[in-house]
Parts: C-alpha cells; sequence; structure tokens
C-alpha cells in the first residue's frame, strides 16, 4: 500500500479496516468519530476517490495509493478552513477538508447533499459552509490583537493539516489496550466473576473486577467542591445498578485480543428487582439503588431513590394564584439526549521515569480529575499528573471520570502504558447524558400583564448515579425563575435514582430542560391572557435594578454586572420584522413566529478557581500557562487576546500551553462557561503584572520576566440569550421549515467576534438536534436501544438553517475586560422559540420533544391529540 | 470498524460456497459489514473476486452485477428511450449514506441487507427487477426482487448462496415513473418511497411502496385507478407498515397512501 506517496510493506489483518490500518502507520489525521460510516471524520482517498476509511476494507487497499489529510497538498482549501474558521473542536476537520477537496463543482453548489457524510457537532456549518465556497473574509491585519477583534484560533493550522493532537493521537511504546466488560442486567448483584480463561488468551496482561478495586467511594462528576455530588460510586462495583455499568476491564497487548478476552470473563449474577420509571422509583416498596450507602454519601434519602431534592415557596403561590386572571398548568417531557462530541471518551495511563502516574485524558477538568485519581488510588498529589492533548468536543460529557480511574489503576498495576477508548455504542450506553426531566409548571397571570404565580414541580431522573443530581436540579430551577419578576414563587423538585444509564453534565446544566418548560408555559399564559407573548415577557423579565430570587432569595454573589435582555429582544424583534429569511414555502404550509428568553449565571456557585503563568521567551514573545482545558470553546484564542491586549502586543506572539496539571497551579476546569470569564480574568491578570515588571524595567531586554495571576469566580454576573423562529408547518407531511432563526447574545464585550458567533451559531445547532431529532432511547428493560449516529440523528448540514448572530452592546461590570461567558448559554432558548413558533403556526402546543415528522403530523391530525398535550 | 473476529478473507468462487461454514459471510462493498460489529463472523468471501462486469445494456434491459457500486450505477447513461432509468439518481440519492459511500456500497449488498428503506430495492423492485441466486449447489435460482426482499433484515438467499445479479427488463425501463420520498430529516433514512410507473404501450400502473413498509409491495392496476379504487386495494393489501427509529407506522402508512394518490394523479393522462 502506498500511504501518502510512502509505500508500507505491512499487511492488513483480516477484519482490519482501513482506518485502524493508518493510524497504525502514524496517520494520526484520521479520526474516528462513529466507526460507522456516518460522521465521515476517517474520510481518506484511494487512489483519487474519496472513501469512509472505517468501513473501508484495508486489504483492499493493498495494491492502492492512499491519501490522508497528511498528504493532501497544502493549499487554498486549509487556508479557508483556518480564516473562515471552519472548525471548533476540529475532530471533524481533516474529514471535512478531506471531502471538500474531492467534491466537483456541482458537489459545491449543493453542500446538504453533498456533506450529508459529514457530521460537525461545533459549528452548525455555517463556517464551513464559507470555508468551502470561499466566501471567508479575514479582517485586515492590525497592530495590535486588541480585544474584540475576530483573531484566528492558533490551533488552525494544526486542525487543518492533521497534526494537532488528540487524546489518542499518540502511540507510547508497550501501549496495552482495555476493553470493559459490561453488565447485561439492569440491577444484579455479582455472585462470581471468572476471569481465567480470558487470563490465559495470549497477550492477555491483566483483568480487573471489583476484587482489585479501591473500597473508597467518589462521584464520577468533577467539581470545585467534592461535597457538591453524592459519593455513590467505585471503580468497579459488585453491584451493578444499569445496564452497560463496568465489571470489568481487560488489559492487553492489542484492541482485538482484549475484545476476545473480554467475552471470556464470566460472570454470574443474582438478579434484583429493577425501576427504570423515576416515579416508580420514589414510590413504596420500590427497588432501593444505594440503600447500602453510609450517610457520609451526601444521598439526599437513599430510602426513596432521591439522590438530590429541592424546596423553596417565596411569597404566596396560592394567593397568586387566587388573584390570577387565568392559570395555566401543564407537565413537561424532556427526553433524554446525547452529548455526541466526535471524540470518545478515552485516556491513556502510564507510569513515568520518576514514577510518577501519568494521565493523557480526553477531559473538561484535568485538574479535578487528578484530585480524584488521588483521592480513590490513594496517592499524593506530586505523585499525579494529568493532562489533555486537543479534545475534541465536550459539553459537559467530560465533565467526569469516566475513564481515567480505571486505566490508572491498571497502569499502576502493570507498569506499561494503557489506553481505552470508547466506542460510540458505548459513548450511547456507558457514557452520560442530559437529565431527563418531567416539570410541572403552574402560572397565574393578570390580563394587566402581570405574572402573579410561578409553581415549578420537577421530576428529574439523575439513572443509576448521581453525579450532577444536586447540581442540575438547583441549576435547573436557579437562572429560568429567577429571570422574572414575581413575587410567589414555589419550587419542589427530586432528582431520582433509577436502573438506567446516569445522567451527568450537558451543556446548559438543567436549565435547557426547565426554560422549555417555563418558557412554552409563559408563552401560553399570555396567549390565555389576550396578551401578545413578548410583551408579557418584557413585562414580568427582570429589570436592571430587580433583584434574583428563584429557589432561596436572591443568590448573595450572583449581581448584574450587565443587562442587555431589553436590546437582545428588540434585536430580535427587529430581525424578525426585517424581511430577511426565507418566503413561506407554498401556500399549504402554515407559518408561525416564536421567541424564547433565558439566562445564565456567568460561572457556578460556590467559587471556581484558576491560575495562570505568563512569562517572556528568549528571542521575543511570551508563553503563557493556563489550566482550562480547550476543546472547541474557542478560550485558547481568548486567552491569546487578553494576554496580548494587556502586554501591548500580537496575538501571535502568545503561546498557550493548557491543561495541565505540571503548568499551573490549579484551575477548577473548563465548565459553567468559566474558560473566559474565570481563567481568563487569571490571564489577564498575570499579563498586566507582567506588562507593569516590564515597564518598571523600561522595555524588553534583560533577564526574562515572568508573572502570575489568579482568579476565584466568586463574583457571579449574568448573561442573556434571546431566540427568534419563524417557522412552516406543512401538516400533511408534519415537515417544520425554519424560515429564519435569530439570536440576540448578551455577551459583554465580545472579545472575539467570528468566534463568538460561532459559540451562538453551534449552540444553535445543537439545540435544535435536541428539539427537532434526537433522542436517546431506553426500552423498559433499561436496556439502551440507541446504538449509531444512523439511529441518533445529529444536526447534519441540511437540517441547519444559518441563523443571524446580533450582540447586545454591553459590558460587564465583573467579568474580564467587560466580557461574559457564551459557549453554554446559547442553547437554552432555542426549544421553546421553536415550540412557541409551531404553536404560533398551528395553534398545537407541544409539551413534549424532539418535533419530529412523524409526531407533528399525529399531532396535527388530531390523532395524538392526548400525546401532543 | 475492526471486525477483530474475522481470521480469513477468501476470494469467493463456486466452490467456496460448497464449503459454506456457519460464520461466513459474503463481501461485497463492506459498508454495512464494517458499520456494525459482527461478532459471529469468522470469514469473508470476497464477491470482487469474480470480477463481473458492473453493468450489461442489451436491448432486452440491463443486468445489474450485484457487486456494480451505486457510484458505476449513478454514472450510467441508459438508451434515451428508458425513460424510467431516471429512477436511479432519486434511488441513489435516497442513500442514507454520502456520496462516498455510493463509491464503495454495491447494489447487490443493499438488496440484500433486506433494510424496508433500502434504496436499490426500492429502484429494482419498482423496475420488476428479477434476482439471479447461485446456490451452494452450483445451480442457478431466479425470483422477482418484491419476492427476494423477504423482511427486515431478512432475505430469501438460502445457506451458501449469493445473489449474482439483478435484471431489469426493457419493458420496465420504457415507463413512464413518479417517484415520492420522504424522512423524518432533510437528507435521513426514507420512511416512505412510493413508486409509480405507467405503461405507454398499455396504460397499466404498477405502484411499488418500498421504506414504509417490511418489504416492498406492488400494487398493479390496468389503468390509473380513482382515489376509492385506490384506497381499497392498499386497504385490501393489508401492508405491513414499518416501526423503528426512522418513523412510526401511522406516519409511514399516512405519507404511503398521500404518495400513492399523488403518483396515481400525476401518472393519469
Amino acid at each position: 500500500m502506498v500511504i501518502d506517496g510512502a509505500t508500507v510493506e505491512a499487511e492488513p489483518r483480516a477484519g482490519q479496516c482501513l482506518r485502524t490500518f493508518l493510524r497504525e502507520h502514524g496517520c494520526f489525521g484520521v479520526k474516528k468519530g462513529c466507526d460507522a460510516g456516518d460522521c465521515g471524520a476517517c474520510t481518506v482517498h484511494v487512489d483519487g476517490i474519496p472513501v469512509h476509511s472505517c468501513i473501508y476494507p484495508a486489504f483492499r487497499a493493498r495494491t492502492r495509493s492512499v491519501t490522508t489529510i497528511h498528504g493532501l497538498a497544502a493549499g487554498e482549501l486549509q487556508r479557508r478552513f483556518v480564516e473562515a474558521q471552519g472548525f471548533q473542536c476540529g475532530f471533524c476537520t481533516p474529514g471535512m477538508i478531506m471531502t471538500a477537496a474531492a467534491l466537483t463543482d456541482a458537489q459545491r453548489a449543493d453542500l446538504p447533499r453533498a456533506l450529508k457524510g459529514n457530521l460537525c457537532r461545533c459549528t452548525g456549518y455555517r463556517s464551513i459552509a464559507a470555508a468551502i465556497r470561499g466566501a471567508a473574509t479575514p479582517e485586515a491585519e492590525a497592530e495590535s490583537d486588541a480585544i474584540g477583534r475576530s483573531v484566528l484560533a492558533p490551533a488552525g493550522p494544526a486542525i487543518v493539516t492533521g497534526r494537532a493532537e488528540f487524546t489518542l493521537d499518540t502511540a507510547p511504546a508497550g501501549l496495552l489496550h482495555m476493553k470493559l466488560v459490561r453488565s447485561p442486567h439492569a440491577h444484579a448483584v455479582i455472585r462470581r466473576i471468572d476471569a481465567s480463561a480470558a487470563l490465559a488468551v495470549p497477550g492477555v496482561e491483566l483483568v480487573l473486577t471489583h476484587t482489585d478495586a479501591p473500597a473508597e467511594l467518589y462521584s464520577t462528576a468533577r467539581h470545585e467542591h467534592e461535597t457538591d455530588d453524592p459519593a455513590d460510586t467505585v471503580l468497579l462495583d459488585r453491584v451493578v445498578r444499569f445496564t452497560g455499568q463496568r465489571v470489568a476491564a481487560v488489559v492487553a497487548d492489542s484492541v482485538a485480543t482484549a475484545e476476545r478476552a473480554a467475552e471470556l470473563v464470566v460472570v454470574e449474577y443474582d438478579l434484583l428487582p429493577a425501576v427504570t420509571d423515576p416515579q416508580a422509583a420514589i414510590a413504596d416498596g420500590a427497588p432501593r439503588l444505594h440503600a447500602d450507602k453510609p450517610p457520609t454519601a451526601r444521598i439526599a434519602d437513599a430510602r426513596t431513590n432521591i439522590a438530590a431534592s429541592v424546596e423553596s415557596h417565596l411569597g404566596g403561590v396560592a394567593e397568586g394564584f387566587a388573584e390570577a386572571d387565568a392559570v395555566y398548568e401543564e407537565t413537561f417531557e424532556i427526553h433524554r439526549v446525547q452529548h455526541v462530541h466526535l471524540e470518545t471518551h478515552a485516556s491513556i495511563a502510564w507510569i513515568d521515569p520518576d514514577g510518577r502516574l501519568v494521565v493523557r485524558t480526553s477531559s473538561q477538568t484535568p485538574f479535578l480529575t487528578r484530585d480524584a485519581l488521588c483521592r480513590v488510588l490513594n496517592l499524593p498529589r506530586e505523585r499525579v499528573r494529568v493532562f489533555t492533548g486537543r479534545v475534541g468536543g465536550g459539553f459537559g460529557g467530560k465533565q467526569e471520570m469516566l475513564t481515567e480511574d480505571v486505566v490508572a489503576l491498571a497502569a499502576l498495576r502493570t507498569g506499561r502504558p494503557v489506553q481505552i477508548e470508547f466506542t460510540r455504542e458505548e459513548e450511547f450506553f456507558g457514557a452520560t447524558s442530559r437529565h431527563p426531566m418531567r416539570v410541572r409548571v403552574k402560572l397565574g397571570g393578570r390580563r394587566s400583564g402581570r405574572l402573579t404565580a410561578i409553581s415549578v414541580g420537577i421530576v428529574a431522573n439523575t439513572g443509576a448515579y448521581g453525579n450532577h443530581a444536586p447540581g442540575v436540579l438547583f441549576h435547573a430551577c436557579g437562572e429560568s425563575i429567577s429571570l422574572y419578576r414575581c413575587a410567589n414563587k414555589k419550587v419542589d423538585g427530586v432528582s431520582v435514582y433509577t436502573n438506567t444509564m446516569p445522567a451527568g453534565a450537558f451543556r446548559g446544566y438543567g436549565l435547557s430542560q426547565l426554560v422549555f418548560a417555563v418558557d412554552s408555559a409563559l408563552d401560553e399564559l399570555a396567549r390565555r391572557l389576550d396578551l401578545e407573548p413578548v410583551a408579557f415577557r418584557r413585562a414580568n423579565m427582570i429589570g436592571p435594578d430587580d433583584a434574583l430570587t428563584s429557589i432561596e432569595g436572591a443568590p448573595a454573589d450572583v449581581e448584574l454586572g450587565s443587562y442587555g435582555l431589553p436590546e437582545c429582544l428588540d434585536l430580535v424583534e427587529s430581525g424578525l420584522r426585517s424581511g430577511r429569511g426565507d418566503p413561506p414555502p407554498g401556500d399549504q404550509w402554515l407559518i408561525g413566529e416564536g421567541i424564547g428568553i433565558s439566562m445564565l449565571d456567568t460561572t457556578p456557585p460556590g467559587g471556581h478557581r484558576a491560575h495562570a503563568r505568563i512569562a517572556e521567551r528568549a528571542g521575543g514573545g511570551y508563553v503563557l500557562h493556563v489550566g482550562t482545558a480547550e476543546f472547541g470553546n474557542g478560550t485558547t484564542t481568548v486567552h491569546t487576546q487578553f494576554a496580548a491586549s494587556a502586554l501591548g502586543t500580537t496575538a501571535d506572539q502568545i503561546a498557550v500551553v493548557q491543561a495541565d496539571t505540571d503548568g499551573v497551579d490549579y484551575d477548577t476546569g473548563a465548565f459553567g462557561s468559566t474558560g473566559t470569564v474565570v481563567a481568563g480574568g487569571a490571564t489577564l491578570q498575570a499579563a498586566g503584572r507582567l506588562r507593569e515588571m516590564i515597564d518598571a524595567r523600561g522595555g524588553r531586554g534583560g533577564p526574562l520576566l515572568s508573572a502570575e495571576g489568579t482568579s476565584d469566580g466568586l463574583r457571579r454576573s449574568v448573561a442573556f440569550n434571546v431566540q427568534g423562529f419563524r417557522v412552516a408547518v406543512l401538516p400533511r407531511t408534519g415537515e417544520i421549515r425554519i424560515l429564519q432563526s435569530v439570536h440576540a447574545a448578551d455577551a459583554g464585550t465580545v472579545v472575539n467576534p467570528l468566534q463568538c458567533r460561532a459559540q451562538v451559531e453551534g449552540g444553535v445547532a445543537q439545540a435544535l438536534g435536541a428539539a427537532l431529532s434526537e433522542h436517546l432511547d431506553i426500552d423498559g428493560t433499561g436496556r439502551v436501544t440507541t446504538r449509531t449516529l444512523r439511529e441518533y440523528h445529529i444536526p447534519a448540514f441540511a437540517d441547519v438553517p444559518v441563523t443571524e448572530v446580533h450582540f447586545a452592546r454591553t459590558s460587564d461590570a465583573i467579568g474580564p475586560a467587560g466580557a461574559k461567558p457564551m459557549s453554554e448559554s446559547p442553547v437554552n432558548p432555542v426549544a421553546p422559540a421553536l415550540a412557541n413558533a409551531v404553536r404560533d403556526a398551528t395553534g398545537v402546543r407541544f409539551t413534549r420533544l424532539p418535533l419530529t415528522r412523524d409526531v407533528v403530523y399525529l399531532a396535527l391530525a388530531g390523532r395524538a391529540a392526548a400525546d401532543a398535550g | 470498524m475492526d471486525l477483530n473476529a474475522i481470521t480469513d478473507v477468501l476470494p469467493a468462487g463456486r466452490e467456496a460456497q460448497a464449503g459454506w461454514r456457519d460464520g461466513d459471510a459474503w463481501l461485497a462493498g463492506g459498508t454495512w459489514l464494517f458499520s456494525e460489529p459482527q461478532p459471529r463472523l469468522r470469514r469473508l468471501h470476497d464477491l470482487t473476486a469474480f470480477d463481473w462486469p458492473s453493468l450489461a445494456t442489451t436491448d432486452a434491459g440491463v443486468e445489474i452485477a450485484a457487486t456494480c457500486t451505486l457510484a458505476e450505477l449513478s454514472r450510467w447513461r441508459p438508451p434515451t428511450a428508458w425513460p424510467a432509468a431516471g429512477l436511479v439518481a432519486q434511488c441513489c440519492d435516497a442513500l442514507l449514506g454520502s456520496f462516498k459511500v455510493w463509491n464503495t456500497a454495491t447494489v447487490g449488498g443493499n438488496i440484500c441487507l433486506a433494510l424496508p428503506a433500502g434504496p436499490m430495492t426500492s429502484l429494482t423492485a419498482s423496475l420488476d427487477g428479477g434476482c439471479t441466486i447461485w446456490t451452494a449447489d452450483g445451480t442457478e435460482l431466479r425470483m422477482p426482487v418484491v419476492d427476494f426482499v423477504v423482511g427486515p433484515g431478512r432475505n430469501a438467499l438460502p445457506r451458501g448462496a449469493l445473489l449474482r445479479s439483478v435484471f431489469v427488463p426493457a419493458a420496465a425501463l420504457r415507463t413512464v415513473t413518479a417517484f415520492r420520498q420522504l424522512s423524518l430529516n432533510a437528507a435521513g433514512r426514507s420512511a416512505s418511497v412510493v413508486i409509480g410507473r405507467r405503461s405507454l404501450e398499455d396504460g397499466s400502473l404498477a405502484i411499488t411502496v418500498t421504506a414504509a413498509v417490511a418489504r416492498p409491495v406492488q400494487l398493479r392496476f390496468d389503468s390509473p385507478p380513482n382515489a376509492d379504487e385506490l384506497a381499497s386495494a392498499l386497504d385490501r393489501a393489508e401492508l405491513p407498515y414499518h416501526d423503528d427509529v426512522h418513523g412510526n407506522p401511522e406516519w409511514r402508512e399516512h405519507l404511503t397512501r398521500m404518495y400513492a394518490a399523488e403518483v396515481c394523479a400525476e401518472l393519469s393522462w
């Protein structure tokens, strides 16, 4: 085989696909997103013909010439991907470029069809289209990369050439591979495990079972405060609580051997009664999942399967409803969706020459994972290093420790490097998902336009473990309620254990669920009061001087550091009135408009810490060490801009080294929208101090100086997002077409307009996936039935409308350089805006998602009136 | 993905059929085979070893080899007297997989996979395609495509047999067609495909329903039926509407009835 011009003599294995053969020969730019021919991240050319290398038998290429991203001639296309920023995490980019390079003119003119085999989870495709069509318009070079300029991501050139090293794009000598044996039962006790047959397979080095696991209880969730989550998990448990829970880990010299040996591990189970529905799980007599846990495990009530609960009553809702002219009460069901970051969970652990445990992992939280490994494996901090390569998407799914603990234990036991890589199917049944929720909303209002009472009841399904159960539950009923000025507010909610895959952190962190319910209900209440829905929101949303109250009165550490909400509403309303957007497709289509609004605290509560170090480099420029991780959120670029602006230089003079526990003292992690406002604060401070030192020295020259900065995230502001849609609905097929999508964001100072716009576009696309097509299905026994991306339709190019993105002109009093976060919040108002628009068009209020064509058709045909609400 | 349980890939041959074992499978393009774990398979028999010509066009019709790729089929230039060949492009487009998958996925593989939404099943069933099957004992069997696809994931191949080719007769290709297709998503897997085909010679009409149903179903009329006749024909046919993640059966039935009526109207003159 000739690979990128070089002849390779090796023989592929019989059942090997071309993708792994190429990676075995160092072509790490050939990515695995699905391993099933759906996502296109592995696209290469065989004798000039583009193919998905994961479904191309390797032996067929023996006499052929293969071109990967590494061998593609550098040119216009790659340059345009850099300039148009046609990537975020960059994991899909090599495949996207290899596909784009093979398109004919006719195909370039029909990208929705030509790119149906290329999935991007980050961008929403607008920037990819710009890159392929050559529509990029880079800004003119400037002397200073001031805040507010669209500086290009520093990783761009490496991303577009396949040189960016993601988690597994490295091959340590002597690497061993791990495969997990997973439970086929929803609830059982392991009676016996016999690994002798597996251990007898040549090449098998180790089989770990519950007898090897430390007894330490912990949570896979990673937070600044360990006590935020119930400690209900052990590394390998004798009790299995969901179908797919890891039972044993087989370590061998190849993936194939580990896979074969894993099938030979004999596990005998004593079955326990299982409960998969949260309502049933809190009923009397339900099987208890965590009755064995000590009080120190921080489970709200293990006897009733309640992982976390919240109860709060401000004012008097009974009086509020009594004085209302109309009361609207409805139950909304928010379904289970999955992150589908294209890089699956993966990590490699080894012991370095000093005897330290080192873990290279796909994580949003290297420091917190380091701390968890220390606790679980009983190691001192200085004996553990955790770092990331480039991370291929996260969306909250990597704010968990799902792989690092078990490979670390294996590396400690074998003394050799051990790697684990989840399959796409494992992501669906063995990682985490968004928390499904059943939300009962009751709202009362006066014809005068005043909201008189808000009552919300939540039953969240946390699955078998309580990772993020309290945080998501509290956050869900935080900003969704505090956004409204109303004296009478009541919240009661529980997050319930069931024998299903664990839910976890997901972009929006509970808010996408609650905002759908509350904003849909507000829209409906306005209609019942004969009020214009947007005007009704204006009348009741918090003003610039209002206190923020939701669960327990005003959260003391949240302030309105800036207030761009009315401007966002104006921008969306004027956008929808502008005449832009597509015309109605035909006279059989029903047309409607809808708006959704949401608010997000700029930082998680209780502190979020970051440390940064910046130093002059010999020969010019600076090296900036930060702890926060880059996984497509674009914070690396923001950090270069912060540092460049403080130092009066250009962003290309700042080399960022990130996400390594050896690099800085500490960083809580890249979650809760903190990469800009917290870690960025530390960077700004460090760079500002260095500037002062340089100035004091009288300019450059002399011994190299360095400075440090810290940030604690204790003061918090709020960011706002408003989404508007005009839709067309065709009742006879159930099709929904988005004629116009307008989003306005109050991001404070927009540090990098191109990048911030892209975050919004990507957030809208991801939220549209959840609202229109995605659903992770679990059968009555608790088994996940969704296995492939073909069955779990994330938005493809053809599914995503272009979204107009507008920014309110604000500057935040709290955020660094006036900035507020904008990676997480754009998802939150999208689903209700869509449902409100569909309601406006059709008269049907949808209380469940997703709005797939079959569901919409049936609801409009009146056949499923009860289901549709 | 790597199929780690596979121990051998053998060139396919008629002698291999006689020694067919459990754990054997035919390999054509491999686009489906390599897209899912295949824990029960041990040996693959590579059909490309037969080196069949992909397309053989004669006055009588076109013989499409099982190993003809969708890309090759889409590049086929049929005689102008065969307007129904326009279905080729429409059906290739209906494949969920991208144009990159067309480069290796085969017509035979798509039909043998027997998915309700298989677009090559839609194409060849609607064009009265006939399968040529090579059985393990060295004989040949022939059967219509509509009978070859038995149910979701099930075909009529006996043990060790292979699909050699599909012959599409010129008579079917000379007809005028109407095509309707819809998925849950803009470029998703088909939930209903209804293809109407009317003879310019005798005015007869064939309606072939795929994707919405567990196996292809063909309804034949001497002339385009009116709405009532069509509805009662569909009632009598008791179509086995399919239920999976790509669309619920009520919606599929509705689409099918609506599209059948549209196809009839389009082909009424």
